[in-house]
């Protein structure tokens, strides 16, 4: 702990990590714009290299052995992964990674209280407290992301899981943990510690399982924050400042992601952390079935002869686009449309997708310009005088109800208002109603046509179609 | 003013500036932002290197390493993967983001 400084100047180990948390708040920064991203991620790097170097040099730190076999076998994991992970499955590996964040602040501020009773050393109130709440934090990250990565990789069913006295439950094990925490605090119990822990992992299960997968977005955002906050507990246990101000960076980061979310879909921030998101918006039964709805189905040739002959075209991705892997395909629709003369912009729900800024990124790696990718404050302004918007496996994000039926689940929401283009084209799979289970007047509108199939394929069919015209 | 009060400082001051950064940061950006505080959070692997690190008389639990170091090993490895995963994730994505021609 404190004496672990002792023999290098704790100056010089301050300045180093001043200078390192300049560089992550650099990093942060260079994300305001794609051009200074990569610099901004080189900036990061480099403060990492620095806080790396000079724990290192702790006269306390021994058995560099270890130390540097765990480093090397985690970087060439992790590189691995990086590298090969399909740009779809973000979502997935961003939740993982948030486990390990959990995982390693669990086992830090559990190392450091064995390490503390090992060496007799007395452990002053505050010091147990931090500890208590930085092994709570980190079980809680842990277990939650771990349940949002196995909805998201498919392990586990997507569908919330609702169980009667979910969220009495809840409070009993808040409060078993709080008695247990005071007990704890009293007597230096290791075991104790050990067991607040694990019901801290019960409760960080409990609060994710009855999420839905459309709520992903909101729950990655919230444990992205967690992570962020248990690595400053862990600064706090360990009087470690560096991990102070990088996880207030990262736990500040979560939070307005999380604010975001929830503003983007009408949810409150309180309801997601008791976890219970979307609990009457989502009425699993109408997920089932089919919608009888009166609409119009369109033919692929139908939809081609609209895009091409339109002057300006609005295309609205959802995550039906991620499904499908439709994105290479829509950018050859860009491709092919731009040619023509037509004008062809994006426009992207922020909670369209499984994580913020997922479309964004999958447009991207399709070779898509980002400067024709807008958000949804920035576009909405154009629907009224674009011919096409051709939505692409959104559903809720676009229903008009969240506008104008103050009886509908998702009233209040900010939707793309796509009903008011001249001509709304939707590529969808089947008539199965969104996430939010309710029917999407959108589709009975009279300017309204579907096309029914895989996006993907859709998609191609659409080009073959225009190019085979041409 | 004791320690942990300075550390308390240090901790409002840095979430403020975090607010107002992350407010700046384009939404097209999100996912990138995500892995790189992922990789930025890694940081908590400056606590599993002192725990690894540390002069530790225990008994060894197998071959000569004790359960202290067992904890740090893990703890190390773990944050390592989000490190260096999630600083190369973030090149990749951050690479892909090209301006129209």
């Amino acid at each position: 702990m404190g004496n672990t400084v002792a023999q290098l100047n704790p100056d010089l180990v301050g300045m180093a990590y001043l200078i390192a948390t300049l560089f992550f708040i650099y990093g942060l920064k260079g994300l305001s714009s794609p051009k200074t991203a990569l610099l901004g991620n080189a900036s990061a790097m480099t403060g990492m290299g620095l806080a790396f170097a000079i724990t290192l040099a702790f006269p306390s730190v021994g058995n560099y052995g270890l130390i540097f076999a765990a480093i090397a076998s985690g970087a060439v994991i992790g590189i691995v992964i990086a590298r090969k992970i399909k740009m779809t499955a973000m979502p997935q590996l961003v939740a993982c990674l948030h486990s390990f964040v959990g995982i390693t602040a669990l086992l830090v501020a559990l190392g450091t209280f064995l390490l503390d009773q090992l060496n007799n050393t007395v452990v002053p109130l505050i010091t147990m407290i931090e500890l208590t709440i930085g092994s709570f934090v980190g079980a809680i990250t842990f277990a939650g992301s771990i349940i949002a990565f196995g909805k998201l990789q498919g392990i586990l069913s997507s569908k919330p899981l609702i169980f009667k006295h979910q969220h009495f439950l809840n409070l009993v094990l808040t409060v078993a943990i709080i008695v247990l925490g005071i007990e704890f605090l009293m007597h230096h119990n290791a075991t104790t510690l050990v067991i607040i822990d694990v019901i801290a992992l019960i409760l960080g299960f409990l609060l994710v399982v009855p999420i839905g997968g459309a709520d992903m977005p909101v729950v990655i955002s919230m444990h992205n924050s967690y992570s962020g906050w248990a690595a400053a507990a862990t600064g706090f246990v360990l009087n470690n400042q560096l991990l102070i101000t990088t996880g207030a960076l990262v736990g500040s980061s979560g939070a307005i992601l999380s604010y975001i979310m929830c503003h983007a879909m009408n949810r409150e921030l309180y309801k997601v952390m008791s976890g219970g998101v979307g609990l009457h918006a989502v009425d699993l039964e109408a997920m089932e079935r089919e919608s009888t709805q009166a609409i119009k189905a369109a033919a692929v040739e139908d939809v081609a002869f609209l895009l091409e002959n339109a002057s300006s075209v609005i295309i609205v991705p959802g995550y039906g686009m991620a499904v499908a892997q439709a994105h290479h395909a829509i950018k050859e629709l860009y491709d092919v449309l731009t040619e023509k003369g037509v004008s062809v912009k994006f426009a992207i729900h922020p909670v369209a997708g499984r994580m913020p800024g997922h479309m964004n990124v999958l447009l991207a790696e399709s070779d898509i310009p980002y400067d024709v990718v807008f958000t949804m404050d920035e576009i909405n302004k154009d629907f009224a005088a674009v011919d096409v918007a051709f939505v692409i496996g959104a559903n809720d994000v676009v229903n008009p109800a969240a506008k104008n039926v103050q009886s509908s689940p998702i009233y209040g929401m900010p939707i793309l208002e796509v009903y008011k283009a001249k001509q709304v084209l939707v590529s969808k799979r089947s008539m199965k109603p969104g996430y939010s289970g309710i029917d999407n007047a959108l589709f009975e509108a009279v300017n309204c046509s579907l096309v029914f199939g895989d996006a993907k394929h859709t998609c191609e069919m659409i080009v073959k179609a225009i190019r085979g015209a041409a | 003013m004791s320690q942990t009060m300075v550390n308390l400082y240090i901790f409002v001051l840095s979430c403020f500036v975090g607010y107002h950064v992350i407010w700046g940061v384009t939404p097209a950006l999100h996912t990138p932002l995500m892995a790189v505080t992922n990789a930025i959070s890694g940081i908590v692997i400056v606590g599993a290197i002192l725990v690894a690190g540390a002069q530790d008389n225990s008994a060894a639990i197998f071959f000569n390493i004790t359960t202290m170091q067992l904890i740090g090993f893990v703890a190390i490895f773990l944050a390592s993967i989000n490190i260096f995963g999630g600083f190369v994730v973030t090149n990749r994505i951050l690479a892909m983001f090209k301006k129209r021609k």
